[in-house]
């Protein structure tokens, strides 16, 4: 056991835990915020996709241990209210089916933006392969990932 | 008008006595799931809630609450259900919430989600929900207003009495209404006046998935809840012996280990209560992570079961299952399918003269087909949370078919099955695999045991490992051709482990003079379940690539061969018993043709074409690909689908989407192998599946416009896509595709 403060989603968060606790249970089973999923938990399939500093990791594969004083944000501090240019594209092109996967593809594909602005279709799908949609969704991800990029271009 | 009887759906009309407070709900909040509405746009929740019946409540300030009957995985039912209901109730949908029903057998009858019914089963009693409540609202606004109801009408939730100029919102009206007696008939609307059924609306649901809110079965919580992780044996054909759980229980955080079995001795199964492993192992703990590393520590000892016997109370009447003994491995599997298709089967259908037309053919051709077990790899694993305390136990968990897991909960807990509440959360995806909830079955026993709320969570090792596997398949099929290359007779032959994939009564039956059609099957300890459109997703892609072949050896066009033995199959079919409509079958292929510009193949593409019909739906493809470095690449997949008439739109189109990219998938790659009954994969760097790179560049849904009730929806576009990319690569290759999995290169990820 040890304790950690975590920055998560611009909160200080105070957990005692064991240090190999990946930041996925952390989040899911400590801190209460379940909008990062478990799918493999092997850095396999993107559903516990969070930010770290801004960059889309897979939180499944991230000891709480190796965190410091780096920003956590999950799918629950992505914006205020819904409202980040990723989830309104989400919206506008209604993307989900069962929608397990959908806060992992949002994570991956905002962190994408964020360092790539206008990405090519090739570059969607470099960035988002490591992101399973079970239901089949692929093709209105990518739609709407360029929506994003375009409305946050505009 | 259609005059309609209410008595149908009589049961799904009880009102209860006291008014409906959001039904069961245990730890979430249903009620604040509004629909993807701006903030102005939602509605002050209500005072005083005014149940109609068992599909809807109007709030005093007319706001709608509607009760989706059916579980949700992902079909959008949650938005296409209520929008039946607010069609006939003729209301104003940005007024309307929804609420998952719980568990209500009494109520809400079957609520089942799989085989692509639930629109269609439920099409009747939804619209009779709605009609009969707007009904009561007029029948209080004539009592209200001393009028003939004839003289009211309705319209966005206000009703209207024209000559008075008088007028009401439903909620004003409500409590008056709640008090009419429910009418014995009701009249629904034409078709051609529907304002909501037919228009896209968006899912009631995406503004909380895309924030990440808490909602699916997985995510459930609840104060004081443990979780447990379970042990299941390494191999089919292996059951517990005995267990250590000394150094498990010494891990931090760990409450208990214990064994459980799932059936009490001598319980008659019913035929989803599938489990290779009904003796397993459960740990459990306060968090997730110090089960995981407990689960490590675990020692088990597994012994051989024996082979046995069981009669399964299914669907279709008792039946007799042999189980046998003994570590099954693929290699002997494909052996035993080899020699199992090359002696005679049983025969199902026989029309005409087949062995004489084959005996005086021109040209024969045969060909068979196989296709591996798959797994279903719902993106949630399963998982269940349970509460038993005494003799009650509150149940939520993602399920496809609640109403057929409680008699398997009550016989295992041993209480009365009306003791059981439980919840639907969203699946996180189920495809089939969870229609077979055993899961919840031990979970339940599991919080028996260890008397508090536990939360039993899969790994996606133990998912995948864990059996209910889409059947290994084989089929052969032989054409007989005259000197004029016309397709004179047709045999298939086809079975798999554990059940055939046969459906005998289906097209190209009903088609043809001379046709037979033989099954075999093969025991097996490996355990098998429904998978998106079961055994069609098979014979689909095995009779659409062979027909392709045989039109090409005919010298025909394959669209224009098959609506040629579609034609025969409408003017002057074989045999009685042919399961589908010949004219919808060809209506899909001809919007198909127009659709896909059939006779236009863009530039380096390679097309393929294939068509089926499944769950009362005709759904055909065109596939386009693009060889790059000797992969292949879909471009684009043009889709045309029969289901009637399309509720939701937009949100069918995008189950189509699914099942077209969830196809091409398992058609590339999709493969469960065996070695000494352990199954070869256990997770996703193992088990490839499909990724956005390999999904099609571009995919188009088209419908055929009908009034037709609506049929089937989300299995229809899954089967035929497989005979597509076979069709598509054997252009583009050159070469037959008669293996699946297609490709099987592994391609690197994650
Ligand atoms: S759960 Fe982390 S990548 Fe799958
Ligand atoms: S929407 Fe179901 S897994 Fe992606």
């Amino acid at each position: 056991m040890a304790s950690f403060t975590l920055n998560i989603n611009g909160t200080k968060q105070e957990v005692d835990l064991d240090p190999t606790t990946p930041m996925l249970w952390v989040l899911r089973d400590h801190i209460k915020l379940v909008g990062t999923k478990y799918g493999c938990g092997i850095a396999q399939c993107g559903a516990c996709t969070i930010h770290l500093d801004g960059n889309a990791v897979r939180s499944c594969q991230l000891p709480v241990s190796s965190i410091g004083d780096k920003e956590i944000t999950t799918i629950e501090g992505l914006s205020e209210n819904g409202n980040h240019p990723v989830q309104k594209a989400w919206l506008e092109i209604d993307v989900p089916q069962c929608g397990y996967c959908q806060a992992g593809q949002i994570m991956t594909a905002s962190a994408l933006l964020k360092q790539n602005p206008n990405p090519s279709d090739t570059e969607i799908e470099t960035a988002m392969n490591g992101n399973i949609c079970r239901c089949g969704t692929y093709t209105r991800i990518k739609k709407a990932v360029k929506i994003a990029a375009n409305s946050a271009n505009a | 008008m259609t005059l309609i009887k209410t008595k149908i759906g009589r049961r799904a009309f009880i009102r209860t006595t006291t008014l409906a407070s959001g039904g069961l709900v245990l730890g979430f909040n249903w009620l604040a799931s509004c629909k993807n509405k701006t903030e102005e746009e939602i509605l002050a929740m209500p005072k005083e809630w005014f149940e109609m019946n068992s599909y809807l409540k109007i709030g005093d300030n007319g706001v709608v609450s509607i009760y989706t009957p059916n579980p949700e995985f992902g079909q959008n039912i949650r938005t296409s259900m209520p929008m039946i209901v607010a069609e006939e109730l003729d209301i104003d949908w940005k007024n309307v919430v929804v609420e998952q029903a719980p568990y209500h057998a009494e109520k809400y009858g079957m609520q089942f989600t799989g085989g692509s019914r639930g629109i269609m089963t439920r099409w009747e009693p939804l619209r009779m929900a709605g009609a009969s409540a707007r009904h009561m609202l007029v029948a209080a606004a004539a009592e209200a207003w001393q009028v003939p109801a004839e003289e009211i009408t309705t319209e966005n939730g206000v009703l209207y009495h024209k000559t008075s100029e008088k007028s009401a919102a439903y909620g004003e009206m409500a409590s008056a209404a709640a008090k009419i007696t429910i009418p014995e008939d009701v009249q629904l609307k034409e078709v051609r006046d529907f304002k909501i059924i037919g228009k896209s609306h968006k899912n009631v649901d995406a503004k909380r998935i895309v924030t990440g809110e808490p909602m699916f079965g997985l995510d459930y919580q609840k104060e004081g809840m443990l979780i447990a992780m379970i042990e299941h044996p390494p191999a089919f054909g292996m059951t517990l012996k005995s267990v250590d759980n000394s150094a498990a229980k010494a891990m931090p955080g760990i409450k208990d280990v214990v064994a459980i079995k799932s059936f009490k001795d001598g319980y008659e199964k019913g035929g989803f209560d599938t489990n290779a492993f009904p003796e397993i192992v459960a740990i459990v703990g306060n968090s997730t992570w110090e089960v995981l590393q407990a689960k490590k520590k675990l020692k088990v000892e597994w012994k051989p079961i024996a082979a046995y016997s069981e009669t399964i109370a299914g669907f279709r009447g008792k039946e007799t299952k042999n189980i046998p003994a003994g570590l099954e491995s693929s290699a002997s599997h494909k052996a035993k399918m080899e020699e199992l298709s090359s002696r005679p089967g049983k025969i199902v259908r026989e029309d005409g003269d087949p062995a004489k037309a084959f005996k005086n053919a021109a040209k024969v051709i045969e060909r068979t087909y196989s296709a591996p077990f798959l797994a279903h790899n719902c993106m949630e694993p399963m998982n269940a949370f349970a509460h038993v305390e005494g003799d009650k136990a509150q149940i939520a968990a993602p399920i496809q078919i609640p109403s057929l897991i409680v008699p398997t909960i009550a016989s295992g807990l041993g209480i009365p099955a009306e003791n059981i509440a439980m919840e639907m959360p969203r699946m996180g995806g189920g495809f089939g695999r969870k229609a077979y909830a055993h899961y919840v079955v031990e979970a339940a026993l599991i919080s028996q045991k260890v008397n508090a709320p536990v939360k039993l969570v899969y790994t996606r090792e133990d998912d995948m490992t864990n059996g209910i596997y889409r059947p290994a398949y084989q089929a052969t099929y032989r054409a007989a051709l005259d000197q004029n290359n016309n397709l004179t007779a047709l045999h298939v032959k086809a079975g798999g482990i554990p059940e055939s994939p046969l459906f005998a009564n289906r097209f190209p039956a009903g088609a043809l003079d001379n046709y037979l059609a033989e099954e075999w099957s093969i025991d097996s300890n490996i355990t098998i379940g429904a998978f998106r459109a079961p055994r069609s997703n098979f014979m689909a892609g095995a009779e659409q690539s062979f027909l392709d072949e045989v039109a090409e050896a005919s010298g025909k066009d394959p669209i224009q061969f098959r609506l040629d033995l579609l034609k025969r199959a409408k003017e002057n079919p074989v045999g009685e018993q042919n399961d589908y409509d010949a004219e919808r079958y060809a209506g899909v292929l001809e919007l198909l043709r127009e659709k896909s510009d059939w006779n236009q193949t863009p530039a380096n593409v390679h097309r393929g074409v294939s068509a089926y019909f499944c769950h009362n739906s005709y759904a055909a493809h065109v596939l386009d690909i693009r060889m790059e470095e000797g992969k292949p690449v879909v471009e684009k997949v043009v889709c045309a689908i029969d289901c009637g008439i399309v509720v939701n739109p937009d949100a069918a189109t995008n189950m189509a989407e699914g099942a077209i990219t969830d196809g091409i998938g398992n058609a590339f790659f999709g493969e469960l192998t065996f070695k000494d009954g352990v199954p070869q994969k256990t997770n996703f760097h193992q088990y490839q599946m499909i990724r956005m790179s390999d999904a099609p560049k571009e995919i188009e849904v088209h419908f055929v416009a009908n009034e037709i009730a609506p049929t089937g929806m989300g299995e229809p576009p899954f089967p035929p896509i497989f005979g597509a990319v076979a069709n598509a690569l054997y252009k583009a290759t050159g070469q037959r595709h008669y293996r699946q999995p297609f490709v099987t290169e592994k391609q690197i990820v994650g």
